[in-house]
Order: structure tokens, then C-alpha cells, then sequence
């Protein structure tokens, strides 16, 4: 990798100075990491901590560059988290501390992050140059570079990157049209399975929470790719084709993004690209289950942790409302408005409550998911992604 | 002000360099409360997929080099218009052809914080 930043010996530096002076008996109160929330701060380049438990900012990190997209996912021990900037940073930061602690610039523009089973591989989807590129966890140095070639020598934008059990990482080749599983188990150098024409401008991919079953969206055609990754001779199959019924698609201001979290009570909730609906996959059959027509188009689909509801926000313009909707009944059961562009939801681990970023009010919201009361506002510098430290031990996530 | 345009054309041409020998019309003023917020718009919602910095992302680069060779009478017919086929949809629906020009204009010189 020839364009790497590291800030490691100051801010490593600054961060054990800020621990323990000579002479002194180290008088830090211990606390847990469990209960913390990473959240993007997308016109800064900083991202805030916070206690979900106090429902304080315990810290502000600042020079993470460009978060206007942004990711994170965690370490085995919810110590570090990895955070994935949209002009390729790579930023691990310490959730105690409050410091970013290593740094490097690892592409052009990336989109998103997974890190391996054994939390020893951290990978980076890249849009420029287009591929999967793998770093050690502990050192961030470079591990293998997964070149997303297709056609004659082009280089594809990746998507939907997910860690799946085995020490693998799953991803979609957006260009290409195609879903590759890079192999690690057998150490530094991945084995490529490539599943090729698998349907037109794929945007992004979940996989569940057993790593079974992996799902990629399609931009290009109304329609979902499934890989069941427990059969014998693991296939792309279409599922939900056809789902636009013939209908024009209205105009797509932001894709939607996909997650572990679209399944719920045994059926997967997904939006549907250029319509103002849900869409109900049988987590079994994987055929249609239904459909909910909701208030614009959907960005995210989250299952509250129980299963039991899913609370879905919408692309611009209809960005300031959020709808509730009840599992078993598939039907709508609270709607309201959070304030101007809602961008994420993330639960606690529990499910008893959920936080929600509000851009264009410069705030974070937490909410009781049983009243759905307001339990409190916090403020946040244009707040996009969520991220609580539960995410280390999920697959997918 | 609106032409009839080859979106193809147009995107394939801005490999290319083109001569341009009309003079430029006058930039365009919107009020200023509408036009920050189409700053705000573009930075921020545009910026899903151009990137808030207009670096790109899914959608490509919308820098003042990057979008040398289109005029902006095109660039504006783009917002309008979308790409069809592709993610860049239509903003007719939200913008109106003075605000999609203002746009256009300042995608070009140099887009405002």
C-alpha cells in the first residue's frame, strides 16, 4: 500500500500520558465498555462517545477526515473501534481513552467496513480503487489487497461487505454485478469464490445473524440475490424478481442500506428501491410474505433486538418522520416525527431503547421503545451513524 | 434554456475536450435564504452519493475540473433529468430550472460551503 499516514507514536503517546504520570498510582475510575455509542459526526470529521446508560457525551475524537459517509465495527472486546471514512481513513479509536489511536489512509474513497470472527482482519469495501483491501487489527498494517477486477481489467466499486463465520469476508462488486467470498482461513492469502452475473448494479448486502444467508439488493432491477452459504454447492439465486410490478420507479434520492438487523420474527423487512414500501421475505421459504406501503422511501429497516417491531426512516425529501411497524401483523402501529433529516436508528442491545441521529437538528434522540416516549435530546454536529459496542459480537455487524 | 441533450453524449464527451464559443449567460441569483438552502441540499443530500466534499462516491466527482468540458446549461439539464438507467435521478420534482442552472453555475466555479 503506497499512501499510508501513521499518527500512531504521537497519539499513542498522548493517550498513555493521559493515563498514568510517573509517581502516581493510576486513579482512572474503571468503567465498562458495554453499554458505549460510537456516533459519526459527518460534517466535522469527528465522532462523539457516548454512555447510553448515562445518556451523556463522555468524548469527542476529532481528524477522522471525510465521515460523510461513515462505519464503524468493533473489537472482540469492544475496546477499539474501527471507523471507515468515505475518502478511505481508517481510524481505530480508543472508546476509553476517547483517542483515535492509529490512523492511516488506506484508498481513494471507500464505502464501508467488516472485521473478521477471530477480530484479527479488519476490511476495507472500496469504491477507488475499486476492491477489498485487509489489514491487521492490531497494527493496521497491510494484510492483502482484493482487486475488484471484471470486464477488460476494470476495477469495480465494492458494496455490502460483511464478515462470515470461518474467517471470511462476503462482498458485491457493484459494477460487475457480482458477489465474491474471500476465504482467510487458511491465513494471509484469501481463496476468491466469484459469483458471477448475479443482477444489475447491486447496492448493498446484509447477512444474518447465523452468517447463513447473505442478501444483496439490486439497483438496476427490481429484485434481491440470495446466497444460502450452508448448501452443499453455495448459488445466487433471485428472489422477491420482480417485485416493481411493471410500475415506474420513482426517483431514488438516496439508496437504501441493508442490515443484519431487516430480520425480524422470522421475516426479513426490506426496501423496496423507488417505491414507498416495505417489502416481507419469508426468512424460510424465501418467497414473498407481503407488503407494507409506508411513508416514503425506506433507508433502513431495523428490527428492535426482540424481533417484534421495525422501525423504518426514509430517504429525502420525506427524511423527518419515522414509522413503527409491528411484526406479526405486518401493519403500522406509531408514526412520528423526529425532526429534519432522520438518518439512523440503532438499538440498544436489549431493545428497550433506541437512539436516532437528526441531522438538520444537530441532535440525538433517545426514545422508549415500549412508550415510545422521548427519554432524552443530546446535541451532535450533523449526527449520521450509530454504532453501540454490542455490535462486537454480532456477525454481520 | 433547456436543450435537448444526449445525456449519453454529454457524459462521453467530458473524456473529450469540446470548444465552447458561446459567451457564458449572466450567473444566476436566487434569494439568499434559497440559496443556502440548495447549499445545503447539495452538500448534504446530493452529497449521499457525490460525497459532501463533491469528491464523489457512488455518483462521480462534481468538482470544478471534473465538470470542465459540460457547460452548465448541461449540468443543470443532468439535475433535471437524471441519468436514466443509472442512480442519478431526476430533481425536477424539487428543483426548478433557474435553481438547477444556480446549481450547475456553482458546481463549476467552485462549489459554497
Amino acid at each position: 500500500m503506497k499512501r499510508r499516514t501513521f499518527l500512531t507514536a504521537s497519539l499513542a503517546a498522548a493517550a498513555s500520558a493521559a493515563a498514568a504520570r510517573p509517581g502516581h498510582a493510576c486513579t482512572e475510575e474503571l468503567r465498562g465498555t458495554g453499554d458505549l455509542a460510537l456516533v459519526i459526526e459527518r460534517a466535522s470529521g469527528s465522532v462523539l462517545i457516548a454512555d447510553t446508560t448515562a445518556h451523556e457525551i463522555v468524548h469527542r475524537v476529532e481528524g477522522l477526515g471525510d465521515l460523510s459517509h461513515a462505519s464503524a465495527v468493533y473489537s472482540r472486546d469492544e475496546r477499539h473501534a474501527f471507523v471507515f471514512g468515505r475518502d478511505g481513513g481508517l481510524t481505530k479509536i480508543d472508546m476509553l481513552r476517547g483517542v483515535a489511536v492509529r490512523r492511516i489512509l488506506q484508498a481513494g474513497n471507500a464505502i464501508g467496513g467488516a472485521i473478521s470472527d477471530d477480530g484479527k482482519l479488519v476490511a476495507v469495501s472500496n469504491y477507488k480503487p475499486g476492491g477489498v483491501r485487509v489489514f491487521d487489527a492490531l497494527t493496521l498494517e497491510a494484510v492483502a489487497d482484493i482487486p475488484a477486477l471484471w470486464g477488460a481489467g476494470k476495477r469495480s466499486k465494492t458494496v455490502g461487505l460483511v464478515d462470515a463465520p470461518g474467517r471470511r469476508f462476503i462482498f458485491t462488486l457493484y459494477d460487475a454485478g457480482e458477489i465474491w467470498i474471500a476465504d482467510f482461513s487458511r491465513g494471509t492469502k484469501p481463496e476468491i469464490t466469484r459469483f458471477r452475473d448475479i443482477g444489475d448494479q447491486p447496492y448493498d448486502a446484509l447477512i444474518t445473524g447465523d452468517g447463513r444467508h447473505y442478501i444483496a439488493g439490486l439497483f438496476g432491477e427490481d429484485g434481491l440475490v440470495h446466497i444460502d452459504l450452508w448448501a452443499q454447492q453455495p448459488e445466487a439465486q433471485r428472489i422477491l424478481a420482480g417485485y416493481g410490478r411493471g410500475e415506474r420507479k420513482l426517483p431514488v434520492y438516496k439508496m437504501p442500506h441493508l442490515e443484519g438487523w431487516a430480520l425480524a420474527a422470522g421475516k426479513f423487512l426490506l426496501p423496496a428501491v423507488g417505491r414507498h414500501e416495505l417489502l416481507a421475505l419469508d426468512a424460510q421459504s424465501f418467497r414473498e410474505a407481503g407488503r407494507i406501503p409506508v411513508h416514503g422511501q425506506p433507508i433502513f429497516a431495523v428490527a428492535r433486538p426482540d424481533g417484534r417491531q421495525v422501525w423504518v426512516n426514509f430517504a429525502h425529501p420525506l427524511n423527518d418522520t419515522v414509522q413503527v411497524i409491528d411484526v406479526p401483523s405486518l401493519s403500522i402501529v406509531h408514526e412520528f416525527k423526529p425532526g429534519p433529516a432522520v438518518l439512523h436508528i440503532e438499538f440498544c442491545p436489549r431493545g428497550q431503547e433506541v437512539w436516532l441521529s437528526v441531522r438538520d437538528a444537530d441532535e440525538l434522540q433517545v426514545y422508549d421503545t415500549h412508550s415510545f416516549a422521548r427519554v432524552k435530546t443530546l446535541p451532535a454536529k450533523k449526527p449520521s451513524g450509530i454504532f453501540m459496542t454490542a455490535r462486537a459480537h454480532r456477525i454481520g455487524l | 434554456m433547456r436543450h435537448t441533450l444526449n445525456i449519453w453524449l454529454l457524459l462521453s464527451s467530458m473524456a473529450a475536450p469540446t470548444l465552447l464559443t458561446a459567451a457564458a449567460p449572466p450567473a444566476v441569483a436566487l434569494e439568499a435564504a434559497r440559496e443556502n438552502a440548495l447549499t445545503h441540499l447539495v452538500r448534504q443530500d446530493c452529497g449521499s452519493c457525490h460525497g459532501m466534499t463533491l469528491k464523489g462516491g457512488l455518483g462521480g466527482p462534481l468538482l470544478p475540473e471534473s465538470l470542465r468540458n459540460l457547460d452548465a446549461e448541461s449540468v443543470a439539464s443532468i439535475i433535471l433529468e437524471g441519468v436514466p438507467g443509472k442512480p442519478m435521478p431526476p430533481w425536477k420534482g424539487q428543483l426548478s430550472e433557474e435553481e438547477a442552472l444556480w446549481i450547475a453555475e456553482k458546481l463549476k466555479s467552485g462549489f459554497p460551503q
